[in-house]
């Protein structure tokens, strides 16, 4: 199928002698959300950090919009121009002006005019309520809003997809809300997004797709009724129980 | 058995110590600090006045008029005024501190990059630091000082004393400015680097517009330290015989018997690193205070 965005074929990954990730092997279409579940520690992460090269797999291989992420002659920079990225500590730059934070990338990866990528931001920082805040440092933000601001910063790259973190981790229960609202608007709007969460109802809500994985392998993967409802692995419905 | 927190509680503990708070507040606090610093200085001052040579160190390193001949010069006895000879130590600080910011951030640059192809410049750049941390200033300043001039490069081999004594500092300061410049790099967060390089930013580009910037502000007062010690340092060049403040100094004492212009180079250097000093602790504590407040 051509519109396969994001493939991963059997992929392992190990750190020394612990083996992360094992045979993992995932397709994410065009406008598709699929959530990846599983216990801290259970490689989600890792998987996100592979299909980004910010780590190297051992085995298998990941292919973008059809090409292999393995070719020696695939610039990592190049590719992560079009996969956007937000982390669970929301890693804004602290020295730069929201605002700032929003065009760095744009401007510096991209090479594209200041002045055109301002207006962009200034659009995006509207649509999440905080066009006031441009000048402010992230440091005056609360952390509900510094997570939108990430997520707003990687969405300006125009990427052709979006590897989400635990986004809502580190953030106070009264902020996951608008967090999660802000990737509901995205997902409603046809964003391409792989989501490692803990938020069971949010995943059962938005996803397309959900993939349990355990100890660096897919258990189960299906739809939210397939997994929520009719989970047919023990360890699947122990970890549901649980969570 | 468990013991529960409350239960060996009496009903009203005694709260009261030996101690007593609260004994110097308000204005009483001010009049016991000034009476406390006044009493200091008064003892310090009596010693002085009292010791048994105290009236032949007050006439060979305070006296008022010595000081002023030896801040002035006397070209007709050949004597170096340490007025002019403080402005070499400005002159050398100014450049070295320059030179120093430049290539101690070269070598913190090369010793982190990961290039297979660049081993080499690392392993140079780490055997670099490794050495001149090492080897004491003095020495450094020998070996340059004596031995360039003894090479016959051509105009390598023909500088002045304070050239050279630039040069050696330089050297020696670049090492321990570039571990500065490391442990601020290292002190940025590793999300700061995963977050750039996941919006496509090269290494450089972090590097300029991610880390650096964050690394640099950590690393001003541990910076402006090493810059105080190497305005002092300065003073070592007048081993070579450059005819800085301190060279100066010492021309006078052998030639009028006297320390005074000792005591005359003292200040003036004192005059040029408590400025400094106090602006570094400013911004420490400006830092702190940053901080704080953002817990």
């Amino acid at each position: 199928m051509s519109n396969v965005v994001l493939r991963l074929s059997s992929i392992s990954k190990r750190f020394g002698s612990t083996t992360v990730l094992s045979d993992v092997s995932l397709d994410l279409h065009r406008h598709e959300v699929v959530c990846l579940i599983g216990a801290s520690g259970s490689g989600k992460s890792t998987l996100l950090r592979c299909a980004n090269l910010l780590e190297t797999i051992d085995g298998g291989d990941i292919t973008l919009f059809g090409q292999s992420l393995r070719d020696p002659r695939v610039d990592p920079d190049l590719v992560r121009r079009h996969i956007g990225m937000v982390f669970q500590s929301f890693n804004l730059f602290p020295h730069l002006s929201v605002l700032d934070n929003i065009v760095l990338g744009p401007v510096h990866a991209l090479g594209r005019k200041r002045a055109e990528v301002v207006d962009e931001a200034m659009a995006l920082l509207e649509r999440i309520g905080l066009s006031d805040r441009a000048d402010d440092f992230p440091d005056r933000l609360s952390g509900g809003q510094q997570q939108r601001v990430a997520i707003v910063r990687s969405l300006a790259m125009q990427p052709a997809l979006l590897l989400l973190d635990e986004v809502t981790s580190a953030l106070d229960p009264t902020l996951v809300g608008e967090v999660l609202d802000l990737l509901r608007d995205l997902a409603a709007g046809g964003t391409t997004m792989l989501i490692a969460t803990h938020e069971m109802a949010f995943a059962k809500d938005v996803a397309h797709q959900v993939v349990f994985l355990n100890q660096g392998v897919i258990v189960e993967q299906g739809t939210p009724e397939q997994i929520f409802s009719h989970a047919t692995h023990e360890a699947t419905r122990t970890f549901l129980e649980r969570a | 058995m468990a013991v529960e927190a409350g239960a060996a509680t009496p009903e009203a503990p005694t709260l009261f110590g030996p101690r007593r708070r609260l004994l110097f507040a308000g204005r009483r606090a001010v009049v016991a600090s000034t009476l406390s610093s006044v009493v200091l200085l008064g003892a310090l001052v009596a010693v002085f006045y009292l010791a048994p040579g105290g009236a032949a160190v007050r006439y060979f390193f305070f006296n008022p008029h010595q000081m002023w001949v030896s801040f002035r010069g006397d070209p007709s006895k050949g004597l170096s005024s340490i007025g002019s000879g403080i402005l070499t130590n400005v002159w050398m600080f100014c450049v070295c501190e320059v030179l120093v910011l430049i290539i101690g951030l070269i070598i913190a640059w090369v010793r982190m990059t990961q290039s297979a192809v660049l081993f080499p410049f690392r392993f140079l750049a780490t055997l670099y630091t490794d050495i001149f941390r090492g080897i004491p200033i003095l020495l450094v300043i020998f070996i340059v000082g004596f031995g360039l001039p003894a090479l016959q490069l051509g105009s390598l081999s023909t500088q002045s004393p304070a050239v050279y004594g630039c040069m050696s500092l330089t050297i020696t300061y670049s090492a321990y400015v570039a571990e500065v410049y490391r442990a601020g790099i290292n002190s940025v967060p590793n999300g700061q680097l995963l977050a750039a390089r996941s919006l496509g930013l090269s290494s450089g580009t972090t590097m300029r517009r991610v880390i650096l910037p964050q690394a640099v502000r950590t690393v001003i007062p541990p910076l402006l330290n090493d810059f105080i010690s190497m305005q002092k340092d300065t003073a070592l060049v007048s081993t070579l015989g450059a005819i800085e403040a301190t060279r100066a100094a010492q021309i006078y004492a052998s030639t009028e018997f006297n320390f005074s212009g000792y005591v005359v180079a003292s200040l003036l250097f004192l005059a040029l690193t408590i400025p400094l000093t106090r602006f570094t602790d400013h911004l420490i504590a400006k830092d702190r205070t940053k901080r704080l407040a953002a817990q």
